[in-house]
């Protein structure tokens, strides 16, 4: 017994004691974080750093800021859910610094069938192309606008009554012109085909004013040698007019 | 009547307001300290407990894009590899006889080039596939540091510095919705964007599904697109006999898909 009458046996053990729970205590504050067990048995503060991840996709509504015409386009158009970075990719970037960072744009024709090529397992309803026949060897935004895709058609004042023509046209390497660039058109012949007739071209000139080598048409028009290319032939002897090819 | 403000202080009511003063000042540190370091400033309005979030899929609608399963990959920094994916497209090939097919290459990211022979099929759909943020999930359970969780606002996260990279999590969800980080060693998984939603943002794969396949919103929100995808269509979730309470609805899955 000693002063405070507490069996001597019984100090060192409580001495013991105390240093254990010490122990577990300073090694309690050590392993388990800050914030731990605040809302489960988990890091409360793990969910904000989580939340503080940066953002990639700024999301389309960001766009119309600057791209509001290309926004109120598509927003009428068959694309209008097609999230502008389903095409562009992430933006939130350029948002940031426009001139630094500007997103590509998929002109190949690799991307759009990631959509629309045709797919069995695809829901039926989707409108599908096959790529390898679908106007191969042009890229898709010839013919669509990919803010704006609506089918391209002659226009119908022809093509009501010219559809095989129209047909044919549409889907050529021609499918861009309008009838009336090589064709001269009097309204009458629209009312009255049979007696106010159409006009044909009837000269090499008229193909050359794209094709000829020497003309200012755009670059991508391919270019032949009016003086030489075909002899003095008529250019549609050997090109049908609505479905150019070349080769053979 | 005895007027208060006169009232003659005894040691009894000395006490009370004493030790009612401490306990409100102790109240009020404990929130300072507590409540206001989660949320900083400029998140102040975001209060979790007021949210429940979950995802319907339309397996009508999928087109098989994989624009959900790139955005996600871009979005989350989740290494390009095959093999490592927050959320992926299945295709599903039901032939006339025989066993059902189910293949992903690249999680549908490249499309599916490889089409199927119509002619002995039945039936061919596509479906997307991501972390079900369960309400009952095992992987939380199973989990022996408490490194991951669901939050408050009904999202199961990862801590990624508190994991210590023992893999029971991916090992236990029945979904295989976890993959095992390359880089930072530990679990990893779909977050339904949480740095997105919880500003309002929908998560990136919402955001480029181009044909409403994925509707993202809150369940005990009226407004929210949820609901009306909740309404009008018959829901299943995912192995429903497992008891997960998956958070995830599929309309148009039926019974083949897993
Ligand atoms: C702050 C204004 C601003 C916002 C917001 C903005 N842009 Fe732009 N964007 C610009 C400017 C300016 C350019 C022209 C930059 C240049 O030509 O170098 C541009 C150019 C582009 C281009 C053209 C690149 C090319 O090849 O010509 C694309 C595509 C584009 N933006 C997409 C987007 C998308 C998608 C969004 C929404 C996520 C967006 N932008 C939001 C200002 C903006
Ligand atoms: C279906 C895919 C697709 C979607 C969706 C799309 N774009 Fe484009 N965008 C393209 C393609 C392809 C081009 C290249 C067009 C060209 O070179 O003729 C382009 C070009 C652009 C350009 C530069 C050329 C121009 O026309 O001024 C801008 C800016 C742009 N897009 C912004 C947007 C914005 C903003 C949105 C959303 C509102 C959007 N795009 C949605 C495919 C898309
Ligand atoms: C992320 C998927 C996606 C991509 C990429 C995409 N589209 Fe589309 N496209 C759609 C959807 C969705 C529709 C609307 C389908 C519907 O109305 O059922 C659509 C509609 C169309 C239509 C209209 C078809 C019709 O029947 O009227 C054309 C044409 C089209 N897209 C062309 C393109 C072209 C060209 C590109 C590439 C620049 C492209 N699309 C890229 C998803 C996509
Ligand atoms: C030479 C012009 C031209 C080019 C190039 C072209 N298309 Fe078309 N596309 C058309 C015309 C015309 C139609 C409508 C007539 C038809 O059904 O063939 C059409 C129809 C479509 C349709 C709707 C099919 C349907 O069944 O509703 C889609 C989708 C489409 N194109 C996508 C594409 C894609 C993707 C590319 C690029 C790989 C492309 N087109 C290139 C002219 C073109
Ligand atoms: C109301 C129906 C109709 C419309 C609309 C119409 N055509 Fe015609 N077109 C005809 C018929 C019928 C003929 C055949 C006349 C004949 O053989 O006597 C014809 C003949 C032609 C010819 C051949 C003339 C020749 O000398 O062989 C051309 C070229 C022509 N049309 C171009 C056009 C163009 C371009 C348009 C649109 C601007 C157009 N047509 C709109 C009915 C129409
Ligand atoms: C690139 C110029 C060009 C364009 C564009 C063009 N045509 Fe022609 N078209 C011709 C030429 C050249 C002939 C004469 C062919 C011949 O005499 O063998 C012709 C002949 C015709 C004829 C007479 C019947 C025939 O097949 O020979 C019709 C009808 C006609 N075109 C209608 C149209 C219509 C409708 C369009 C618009 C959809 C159109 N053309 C666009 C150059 C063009
Ligand atoms: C308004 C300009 C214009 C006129 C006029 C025109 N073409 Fe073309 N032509 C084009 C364009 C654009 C292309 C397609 C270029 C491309 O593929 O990018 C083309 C392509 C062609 C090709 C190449 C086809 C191929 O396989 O590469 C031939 C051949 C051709 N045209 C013949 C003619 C003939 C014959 C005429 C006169 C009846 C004519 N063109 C009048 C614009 C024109
Ligand atoms: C005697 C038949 C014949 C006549 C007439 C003819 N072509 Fe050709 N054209 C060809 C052949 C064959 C080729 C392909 C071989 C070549 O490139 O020389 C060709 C190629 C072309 C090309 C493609 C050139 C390229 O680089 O891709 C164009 C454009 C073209 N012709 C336009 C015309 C025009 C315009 C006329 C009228 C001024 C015309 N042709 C008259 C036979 C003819």
């Amino acid at each position: 017994m000693n002063k405070l009458g507490i069996p001597g046996q019984i100090v060192p053990l409580a001495i013991i004691g105390v240093v254990v729970i010490a122990a577990f205590i300073a090694a309690r504050m050590l392993f388990v974080p800050d914030t731990f067990g605040e809302y489960g048995h988990y890091r409360a503060s793990a969910v904000e750093e989580i939340a503080s991840q940066e953002i990639v996709y700024a999301g389309h509504e960001a766009c119309n800021d600057c791209h509001d015409d290309i926004f109120e386009t598509k927003q009428e158009s068959k694309h209008r859910d097609v999230s502008c970075e389903a095409c562009h990719g992430p933006a939130a970037d350029h948002i940031e610094a426009p001139d630094e960072f500007t997103p590509t744009a998929p002109r190949g024709r690799g991307y759009c069938p990631l959509c629309h090529g045709y797919n069995p397992s695809r829901p039926s309803g989707f409108p599908q192309i096959l790529p390898k026949t679908h106007n191969p060897g042009k890229a898709c935004m010839t013919c669509h606008d990919p803010h704006s895709p609506v089918l391209p058609h002659a226009p119908e004042d022809c093509s009501a009554c010219h559809r095989d023509i129209a047909n044919v046209k549409q889907v050529s390497h021609h499918a861009t012109l309008s009838c009336r660039t090589c064709h001269d058109v009097p309204d009458e012949h629209l009312i009255q085909p049979k007696f106010v007739r159409a006009e044909k071209p009837a000269n090499r000139e008229r193909c050359g004013q794209c094709h000829d080598r020497d003309s200012d048409s755009p670059r991508e028009i391919p270019r032949i040698n009016i003086e030489t290319h075909g002899e003095r032939n008529l250019c549609w002897e050997c090109h049908y007019p609505h479905y150019p090819e070349v080769g053979k | 009547m005895i007027d208060n403000n006169n009232k003659p202080v005894n040691r009894r009511g000395f006490l009370g307001s004493c030790s009612r003063f401490i306990a409100a000042g102790l109240g009020a540190i404990s929130v300072f300290k507590f409540g206001g370091s989660l949320w900083g400033q400029e998140n102040g309005q975001y209060n979790p407990a007021e949210h429940n979030y979950a995802m319907g899929i339309d397996v009508h609608k999928c087109i098989g894009c994989g624009r959900c399963a790139d955005a996600c990959k871009r979005e989350n920094d989740v290494t390009r590899e095959p093999y490592y994916f927050r959320t992926w497209v299945e295709r599903y090939v039901i032939p006339s006889e025989g066993e059902t097919v189910v293949d992903s290459p690249n999680g549908g990211i490249d499309g599916f080039p490889e089409t199927v022979d119509k002619n002995d099929v039945l039936r061919t759909f596509f479906v997307p596939k991501l972390c079900n943020h369960c309400s009952n999930p095992p992987c939380v359970q199973v989990c022996p540091v408490g490194a991951t969780f669901a939050s408050r606002d009904g999202v199961v996260l990862v801590d990624e510095k508190y994991c210590v990279g023992c893999r029971y999590c991916i090992q236990a969800c029945p979904y295989g919705a976890r993959y095992f980080h390359p880089e930072s060693k530990t679990a990893d998984k779909c977050t339904f964007c949480y740095h997105r939603i919880t500003k309002g943002l929908p998560p990136a794969c919402v955001e480029v599904c181009p044909t409403h396949a994925r509707v993202f919103g809150e369940i005990g929100q009226l407004s929210s697109p949820l609901r009306r995808f909740v309404r009008f269509n018959d829901l299943t979730v995912l192995k429903p006999w497992l008891n997960t309470k998956p958070k995830v609805y599929y309309a148009g899955a039926d019974g083949e898909v897993r």
